[in-house]
């Protein structure tokens, strides 16, 4: 296997997206993404049986989709890598089984590897940019997760600062967006909704800011209680015979939203001493939180790196290029004897090393 | 040679040369862990000169059902092989090698069993499928002698796969024999949070 520029194959199922990403080394060769959030719409979030039976639709053409756009074929591989954790179980389950299946088929090592992680990696094989820059802290947000990360290596030292204690912010967006009426996923129509609005017209709840909460919640998040108070104050409004002011109510829980998670990560930044901040997740899409991000950071003297949207959201050349880092590291593939692991700890950068 | 691969009760997988005799099998009969043992049961029988990939469709709880199918799909495109799907009754009709009418019933979670009758076997040597596969509660009485198992030889699902392909047959959708629909309910007004 060639150790410097391994030619990986990265499979991601853990949540709705079927990600399939070939990298060489630090090149990025192809995303090939195929996402079943369609599916998803009309139940007003991912549903995680309707997720699998689509990962296991579109695995195979995406595979094959991918190879084609990089130009390479199966027996090219170095070595194959997998999502094993964290994430839904079932959707996990598809993505190791097709990667087993073709590890063995072609004899080829395999990398059973942290979702979280991979995060981290995408803005390794998003091009361009110089090499990131460790320590850094990480701010993941999805649908399925909120996670504040202090990254000292990629391949060996992670650590898990702080994550939601209940929705993930992503799952907000799709709540609150229901609570206006508005379609799935929430994100982008919140964002459409608040053009205009006032950031400032309603002061939403920041959820565990208080300085009690600070003590043992410092890093973590919690968006349930934000959304309630949403729930009230239009149940209030509505009760009162008052026209709903949808731009101001989204525009404030936006900002409730995005104040939080900043402040959070520019506290990481600040008392671990590390001038760097890394987004990732697919939430990184609203403008509102980059804009934010980048304001506060630039006062606080923190650099902020995001990777290109098609490498936040969940993908697979993340996992390829994470793979890719590991056998650069001169680590060994993973035994076969792994699974899928839902909660799968940040600690854990490889699962099942030999 | 062909190569089969189900998960639809326990992990089972099977090679078969042309002559239908089995050249390697590995299985667990745990019905939970597919995904775990997968790699390590197809690396035990994986070699050179498989020419087809059967897989098991099920029906088969949910979740370990699909670990097996993928496996087998990627295996197949690893090799440039076909994969040929197999209802995973099949296997166990052919295995119970009964010539009059009885029913096929494996477990199908939440107090209901699946249920397919055959009667004998067709002019390809293919178990004769009478009637569809279909869900039935738990102690429902059948018209049909019931031949209940809780496991599935994967040599048998290769050799009715083999029979399938010598006869140019297709025997089951790409999709799987999945007989539930998903679990899910539309969402309704969102509820009140005020008292
Ligand atoms: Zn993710």
């Amino acid at each position: 296997m060639t150790t410097t520029e391994p030619l990986v194959l990265g499979i991601e199922t853990s949540c709705d997206e079927t990600g399939i990403g070939i990298v060489r080394g630090r090149t990025l060769l192809s995303n090939t993404i195929a996402s079943s959030m369609d599916e998803h719409a009309r139940y007003g979030g991912v549903v995680p049986e309707v997720a699998a039976r689509a990962h296991l639709e579109a695995l195979q053409p995406s595979i094959e989709r991918a190879l084609a756009e990089a130009e390479v074929t199966l027996d090219d591989l170095d070595a194959i890598a997998v999502t094993s954790g964290p994430g839904l179980a079932g959707a996990l389950m598809v993505g190791v089984g097709a990667a087993k299946g073709l590890a063995v088929s072609l004899g080829k090592p395999l990398y059973a590897v942290n979702h979280l992680v991979g995060h981290i990696a995408a803005d390794i094989v998003a091009g361009d940019a110089e090499p990131i820059e460790y320590p850094t802290i990480a701010l993941l947000v999805s649908g399925g997760h909120t996670s504040l990360l202090h990254v000292r290596d990629l391949t060996t030292d992670v650590e898990l600062l702080g994550e939601t204690v209940d929705d993930a912010a992503g799952e907000a967006f799709d709540k609150v967006a229901r609570l206006l009426g508005l379609p799935y996923p929430g994100g982008p129509q919140i964002d459409k909704a608040a053009v205009g609005g006032d950031p400032k017209a309603i002061r939403f709840p920041r959820g565990l800011a208080k300085a009690s909460d600070l003590e043992k919640h410092r890093y973590d998040f919690s968006f349930s209680g934000l959304k309630t108070a949403v729930a009230r104050w239009i149940e209030r409004a509505e009760a009162n015979g008052e026209e709903v002011p949808v731009a101001d109510v989204a525009a404030s829980f936006r900002e409730a939203v995005v104040d939080v998670l900043v402040t959070k990560a520019l506290a990481a930044c600040q008392d671990r001493g590390v001038p760097r901040l890394l987004l990732g997740g697919g939430v990184i899409a609203n403008r509102r939180l980059r804009e934010v991000t980048l304001e506060r950071a630039a006062a606080a003297g923190v650099t902020v790196r995001i990777p290109p949207l098609s490498l936040c959201t969940d993908n697979g050349a993340m996992i390829a290029g994470l793979a890719a880092e590991l056998i650069s590291s001169g680590r060994g593939a993973s035994t076969l004897a792994f699974g899928a692991d839902s909660t799968l700890p940040v600690t854990e950068i490889q699962v099942s090393p030999a | 040679m062909i190569l089969a691969v189900d998960t639809s009760l326990g992990t089972a997988v099977a090679v078969i040369d042309a002559d239908g005799r089995t050249v390697a099998e590995a299985s667990t009969p745990d019905p939970l862990g597919h995904a775990e043992v997968i790699g390590d049961l197809l690396a035990e029988v994986a070699r050179p000169g498989i020419t087809h990939v059967i897989a098991g469709m099920g029906p088969g709880p949910f979740t370990g059902l699909r670990i097996g199918i993928a496996a087998a799909r990627t295996f197949a495109l690893g090799r440039g092989i076909p994969v040929i799907p197999i209802p995973s009754h099949f296997a166990i009709a052919q295995a119970a090698g009964i010539q009059d009418r009885f029913a096929v019933v494996t477990d199908a979670r939440r107090r209901e069993i699946a249920v397919s009758v055959f009667d004998g076997a067709d002019a390809d040597g293919i178990p004769h499928l009478v009637l569809p596969t279909r869900l039935e509660k738990r102690g429902a009485e059948l018209a049909e002698p019931v031949h209940e198992v809780a496991e599935l030889s994967a040599s048998a699902l290769a050799l009715v796969g083999a029979r399938a392909i010598a006869a140019g047959r297709t025997l089951a959708d790409a999709e799987p024999l999945y007989l539930r629909s998903p679990d899910v309910v539309q969402p309704g007004a969102p509820k009140r949070v005020s008292a």
